[in-house]
């Protein structure tokens, strides 16, 4: 996968559970700035679908990629403004 | 005749100047209601009503995550929702053992003494294995979001609830208009 863009950060939320790592990701993407990307690893395999959907309703981030490995999911997510 | 209305047969058509400033009064609404649609505030409200553990949880996971999804929320707790907001009680709401056709034991089983102290401690077991979230840290994230947890004035009285035990940065001194404000406003509403 890796990767056409440079990770500014990265959030473990491996063991957390719906709802904690996409609101952990949303608190995350908050302390970055516009243009920079956040690696978010977790567990919930959930979080596929619902880092997907959340990146999709909510303005201002864009959804890189999505990566299984191994039973941990990544989730790259840029902030746009 | 003139080349621009060939098909302009009767005369009370419209003329063009009339056609022009009809279609600028319609892009004047239309403007309107586009500022309204792309009015980025978008609101979510839930009542919570009920203070087991199992009913804690999904006011508190739709919240948090309508933050997240930069909803501006609140949640107005009323009767044994006040149980949620109690900073005490929330981290010891109980699971009823009857009532709840899902429950491993019948009900006459689940009514003797001690049975509702044991399905509580399973589901907590449950809980802490699968590393969900706690009551307190639902509560403790919401709050970090912007979340408004709203504690409804008359049960407060009704129910002996000391609000001094309610978390911080809970809302007291509200009532049913508040919350039916709440939902007008809403893109969402869900009693819970």
């Amino acid at each position: 996968m890796s990767s056409q863009f440079d990770i500014t950060e990265t959030l473990d939320v491996k063991g957390a559970s719906c709802p904690m790592p996409v609101v952990k990701t949303k608190s995350a993407i908050d302390e970055l700035a516009e243009g920079e990307v956040l690696e978010v690893v977790a567990t919930d395999s959930g979080s596929m679908s619902d880092i997907e959907g959340w990146a999709d309703s909510t303005g201002g981030v864009e959804l890189l990629d999505q990566v299984e490995d191994d039973d941990v999911f990544k989730h790259y997510v840029r902030k746009t403004e | 005749m003139s080349t621009d209305t060939p098909d302009a047969s009767a005369d009370n058509a419209p003329s063009r100047a009339e056609l022009a400033a009809r279609v600028e009064e319609l892009e004047e609404e239309l403007a309107d209601v586009s500022a309204e649609v792309g009015d980025d505030n978008k609101k979510m409200s839930i009542i919570s009503t009920k203070g087991t553990l199992d009913m804690a949880y999904p006011p508190l996971i739709l919240a948090s995550t309508a933050a997240a999804f930069g909803y501006e929320v609140t949640v107005f707790h009323t009767f044994w929702g006040l149980d949620i907001l109690h900073e005490e009680r929330s981290k010891d709401l109980k699971l009823s053992s009857v009532g709840n056709p899902n429950m491993p034991v019948p009900n006459v089983v689940g009514a003797l003494p001690g049975m509702d102290r044991m399905t509580t401690k399973m589901m907590e077991k449950k809980i802490e294995d699968n590393e969900t979230a706690s009551i307190e840290e639902l509560i403790e994230t919401s709050l970090d979001m912007g979340v408004e947890f709203q504690a409804c004035q008359m049960t407060i009285e009704l129910m002996g609830y000391d609000e001094e035990k309610f978390y911080d940065g809970v809302v007291t001194g509200v009532g049913a208009a508040t919350a039916i404000q709440d939902m007008a406003e809403a893109d969402i509403q869900l009693l819970v």
